[in-house]
């Protein structure tokens, strides 16, 4: 089998050629799916969810080895760090060994909040960024009429699924700005422990 | 950032280190700067005509919802360093932000299926006045904020609804922005009526304001229910929109303490409005302003 002659080593010799293209594509994910995410550098793109997918295929005509083609789902549609994930993944699966990489974005199905992994959620909260919340545990989008409140207050949907303080753990938490420094985080604040702190808004 | 368990090699962790070096990305150029690196927005999308749909509807529609988001986003971003406070300056940007993605997604999905070929890019800088078929609501100037807010209620919840409408198009390219883009106008419309109920249900001054916000642009309402004929044959009839969005806004500006205005619509030039390429005199100054430099430097990469 051809295969990008860096990943040969990780593949034991002598098995069957199924197995050693599961091996190779199992080596192809393994790469993409550590780069880290532009904006929010403490998750990788699996954890994120925007890798999408990775296949690999077998050489076209005289291509210089397998084809790797990994797909990522954009997050917002603005999301300026799409063509830096999409470079980053392309660059470092060329210096783990493969030749021949395409990297893809695929719109459908869209990315959502609920794509962030267990582990991703855990590694948001550990940097002082809270995750977002099961999409199904907030108000879905529709025609929904909002009340006149103060500027800084608890923001929407907090009843049955309160935003909780990444420093503290208390729920008591309000918000101060629904956007912060990147288009998919908001700026809150905790009442307990006083401390402001950022949180993935759910979409 | 305590955690350092994902990558293997720590030394190459952090994706800015890749900016630094000459490599080719997927374009085949290395880049020098952070968000310079111009991908295709619809890279290895399936971009495959559907049968059934005609090409030429098809790209001009696209142009059209398209060129709605590109001219709002700018007007959103005129904003930046003018804003009343950095929260909302934040808000405003972070809304044109996801106005401009729409906007790239469709000008390029126009440009592919028009078969001319012209990129983002190019619609984007390189047509007249007069080639742009956004609705003259998204190029009127700012005004004060609660001007801009009023525009942005309306816009937001009308769009919202074609979106939602669009969401099962046979085009797989826009019924995805479509699909994404519900979220994202669901979100610009909690933020415009935040504002609206604020200003409106605050003090005497301004709800005046909000008012006088929403008597000025309300005039510009009845051309997002107006039919163009493209807008027939490949996408959702505006007309269907009018009353849910009406029932929506008139619950809003209820709930404000403001009144519907009762003002007649902006007139057109025999028939024909911004979807035809007529447009109010706001619109030259702001594309001289947005296509000024890539005129000045064409083909230019960074």
């Amino acid at each position: 089998m051809v295969t990008g002659t860096a990943t040969a080593g990780t593949v034991p010799t002598g098995t069957a050629p199924a197995d050693q293209a599961a091996a190779v594509r199992e080596r192809a994910w393994e790469v993409a799916a550590a780069v880290p995410d532009p904006e929010l550098p403490m998750l990788t793109l699996a954890d994120l969810g925007v890798l999408a997918g990775v296949e690999v295929t077998a050489p076209e005509g005289e291509g210089p080895g397998d084809v790797v083609t990994a797909w990522l789902t954009p997050t917002y549609s603005g999301c300026p760090a799409v063509a830096e994930m999409a470079a980053d993944v392309d660059r470092r699966l060329r210096a783990a060994g493969f030749q021949d990489v395409r990297v893809r974005l695929r719109l459908d199905p869209p990315w959502s909040t609920d794509l962030i992994t267990a582990e991703g959620r855990r590694k948001l909260a550990e940097a002082g960024i809270a995750p977002p919340r099961p999409t199904s545990a907030v108000a879905a989008p529709g025609p929904v009429l909002l009340t006149l409140g103060p500027t800084r207050g608890p923001g929407p949907a907090t009843a049955a699924a309160p935003v909780v303080c990444p420093r503290c753990g208390g729920a008591d938490t309000e918000e101060l700005s629904r956007f912060g420094s990147t288009a998919c985080k908001a700026l809150w604040r905790c009442r307990a422990c006083r401390e402001p702190f950022e949180r993935v808004k759910e979409i | 950032m305590h955690d350092h368990t994902a990558p293997a090699d720590t030394a190459d962790d952090h994706v800015y280190l890749s900016l630094a070096e000459a490599t080719p990305g997927p374009e085949g150029e290395g880049r020098w700067a952070y968000g310079t690196g111009f991908a295709d927005p619809l890279l290895g999308v399936d971009t495959a005509l559907p049968a059934g749909l005609d090409a030429a509807d098809l790209a001009a529609y696209c142009l059209m919802l398209g060129d709605d988001a590109l001219i709002l986003a700018q007007r959103l971003i005129e904003w930046c360093t003018r804003a009343p406070e950095l929260e909302e300056e934040v808000a405003l940007a972070n809304l044109g932000l996801d106005l401009l993605g729409q906007a790239r997604l469709l000008l390029t999905r126009a440009g592919q299926v028009d078969g001319s070929g012209r990129t983002e890019d190019d619609l984007a800088y390189w047509r007249e006045e007069h080639d742009f078929r956004n609705v003259r609501l998204v190029e009127t100037p700012n005004g004060d904020f609660a001007y801009s807010v009023a525009r942005l209620l309306l816009f937001a919840t009308a769009r919202g609804a074609l979106y939602e409408a669009l969401s099962t198009h046979p085009d797989p390219v826009l019924a995805a922005v479509a699909t994404r883009g519900v979220k994202e106008l669901a979100y610009h419309r909690e933020y415009a009526t935040a504002w609206t109920l604020r200003l409106g249900d605050g003090t005497p001054y301004s709800s005046a304001r909000m008012q006088a916000g929403l008597v000025a642009v309300w005039p510009l309402l009845d051309e997002l229910f107006t039919a163009h004929p493209v807008e027939l044959r490949a996408g959702v009839d505006p007309a269907s929109l009018r009353e849910p969005v009406l029932r929506s806004l008139t619950a809003v500006i209820a709930e404000a303490g403001l009144t519907v205005p009762e003002v007649p619509p902006l007139a057109t030039v025999l028939g024909r409005a911004g979807r035809d390429g007529v447009h109010t005199e706001a619109l030259g100054p702001l594309l001289a302003e947005f296509q000024v430099v890539a005129r000045a430097h064409p083909g230019a990469t960074w």
